[in-house]
């Protein structure tokens, strides 16, 4: 029962294609076609943005991988293998670590606890396991370390840290725990601009680590700055998928509000 | 006491860290107001420090100690056990049919631990799987609880008389008398709990942040569960002590225990909102509220005037921590 995670891989398997694909992935709630016949793929080592206006179906697809959702028709694809997750959990064991919108920091607890929320590491003492605290906070302050500049102690509370502060947190603990694909909700919405460059220097920083980052964004110029593809999503349908060096901030939009038809 | 605060100390952050924080104070506030009614006390009475005197306010903070303990578990999941003195009613009602009916000390002990812990868990279960909220929960509880006690007694109270349990009540080792030896080791092992297993952990996400902890995988429901069922066994415990030191089981009602249980844990600075506590908070609580009602009547202020004192001193620490944030 000892929980003793595992530093992120670099050395990953050999290069494929593709890491994650979703192939006619439908899903209705009630009456609602929130997804129809989604198809995409991501890349492994790349950053893939995935853009649509409010409603187009983003967060529902990105449930689906995540493991909130179970997609009625279609199947998901990751990392070779035909995925049929039950809850978040099965995904994050598969290596699909989500940071949500409200980033599910507990502000009370520490920096180092929100990094190790059910995942502690425990020591056995006979029928008890007792957390090994000295043992989170020294591997938190390396998974800080690698990534984030801006993170204060791990030993202070997440109330006292700002939102940029607490985004790469969440993000440090999506990026730990050998996960292969990191998805990101929005990550910079509620930021300031310099937050917001922190936590885009973060996204390349996790890319280069070896993770492959799926991220959805309304900021178009972010996408163009940070991503290698991009997937347009509208009225639950993907409409186009293109790579981002080929492509400009005007056909996106075109894509996304249907005045360029795929 | 030694116990808890250098488990404290070694598992935290360095002290400079600590004394900036807000939560440092609030923890500490009722041992610093403790200490100054230690002081007033002892200036206007001098037997207030009596080895005696001690000793006999140590033995009646033992059953707050361990009820505040169980509160302190529930208010932390932002919680509350308004059932927590009826349920320790109900045990110690069992204890009394149980003794009466010549099953002997063990088995009185384990059934009002049972009983009440099976109270505690019918709270959890409806707060968690029934999703109604603690407050409603608790006080349908506190209702039947106190009638089922009524009920199982026939509103008559048993003389208890056991050799050992007048011990327990009675011996102990110096000033410390057993059933407060018993507290100690009740409150270190929920320190241990709250502070150095998963669990505990995952109580605190859970009152800090419901949907934060379910994101993560924590069943918030099983964590619910569990804090009810904790404050129930330890309301067991507290029903053992409880006919130990009255050599009865009574139907009581024990209004002034679920009271002092909630003000204790308030003045030991844990969050009503959950996600923040701590147990040495709980602990030096209990003992101020003790030192408060036994100091006034060591001075001879009417028992009247108690309660009022117990509310003036609550609501003056609420307002304290509150000024702290």
């Amino acid at each position: 029962m000892t929980e003793q995670p595992q530093v992120a891989e670099k050395t990953a398997q050999p290069p494929r294609d593709v890491l994650l694909s979703c192939d006619d992935v439908s899903l209705s709630f009630g009456n609602v076609r929130a997804l129809v016949d989604v198809s995409l793929t991501l890349r492994p080592g790349e950053i893939t943005a995935l853009v649509g206006d409010n409603g187009a179906g983003k967060s529902t697809l990105v449930r689906c991988v995540s493991g909130i959702h179970r997609p009625d028709r279609g199947t998901i694809t990751f990392d070779g293998a035909r995925t049929d997750f039950h809850s978040p959990e099965d995904a994050r064991e598969a290596g699909i670590e989500t940071v949500h919108q409200n980033l599910a920091l507990v502000e009370d607890l520490t920096v180092w606890q929100n990094l190790f929320l059910n995942r502690e590491i425990v020591r056995r003492l006979g029928p008890v396991g007792l957390l090994d605290r000295r043992a989170m906070q020294s591997r938190a302050r390396e998974m800080v370390a690698t990534l984030a500049v801006n993170v204060p102690a791990v030993g202070s509370r997440v109330r006292r840290l700002s939102g940029g502060q607490r985004q790469a947190v969440a993000i440090c603990r999506a990026a730990g725990f050998s996960s292969k694909l990191v998805i990101m909700d929005e990550p910079t919405a509620a930021l300031g601009v310099q937050e917001t460059a922190r936590v885009e220097e973060l996204v390349f920083r996790l890319r280069d680590e070896g993770h492959a980052v799926l991220i959805i964004s309304h900021n178009f110029a972010q996408v163009i700055r940070l991503s290698q593809q991009v997937w347009v999503m509208r009225a639950g349908r993907c409409v186009g998928g293109r790579r981002t060096a080929e492509t400009t901030g005007e056909e996106i939009v075109g894509l996304v509000t249907g005045a360029i038809g795929s | 006491m030694t116990n808890t605060t250098t488990l404290r100390a070694s598992g935290g952050p360095n002290w400079s860290h600590r004394l900036k924080d807000a939560g440092f104070w609030a923890e500490w506030a009722a041992l610093v107001g403790l200490l100054v009614l230690v002081i007033v006390f002892q200036a206007l009475n001098p037997t207030f420090l009596s080895p005696g005197n001690i000793a006999s306010m140590l033995v009646a903070a033992a059953i707050l100690v361990i009820l505040a303990v169980g509160q302190t578990f529930v208010i932390a999941t932002a919680g509350i056990d308004l059932s927590i003195a009826s349920v320790m009613t109900l045990g110690a009602v069992v204890f009394g049919q149980m003794y009466q009916a010549g099953l002997g000390l063990g088995v009185a002990s384990l059934m009002a631990v049972v009983s009440a812990g099976a109270a505690g868990a019918v709270n959890g279960v409806i707060v968690a799987r029934g999703k109604i909220t603690d407050f409603i929960v608790t006080l349908g509880m506190l209702s039947a609880a106190s009638g089922l006690a009524l009920i199982l007694s026939d509103g008559k109270p048993v003389t208890v008389i056991d050799p050992l349990l007048l011990r327990l009540s009675t011996t102990g080792i110096g000033i410390f008398g057993w059933s407060f030896v018993i507290a100690i080791v009740v409150a270190v092992v929920a320190h241990v709990v709250l502070f150095h297993t998963r669990f505990g952990t995952h109580l605190l996400a859970t009152g800090g942040s419901p949907e934060s902890a379910t994101a993560m995988g924590i069943s918030t429901a099983r964590i619910k569960i569990a804090v009810y069922l904790i404050s129930g066994l330890l309301a067991g415990l507290g029903a053992i002590l409880l006919v130990g030191r009255i050599g009865a089981a009574e139907p009581a009602a024990n209004t002034a225990f679920l009271l002092n249980s909630v003000a204790a844990v308030v003045l030991g600075g844990v969050s009503l909102f959950g996600g923040r506590g701590t147990i040495v908070g709980p602990f030096f609580g209990a003992l101020l509220l003790i030192a408060l009602v036994n100091g006034l009547t060591l001075l001879g202020v009417s028992q009247f005037y108690q309660p009022l004192a117990v509310g003036i001193v609550v609501v003056l620490a609420a307002l304290l921590m509150r000024f702290q944030k």
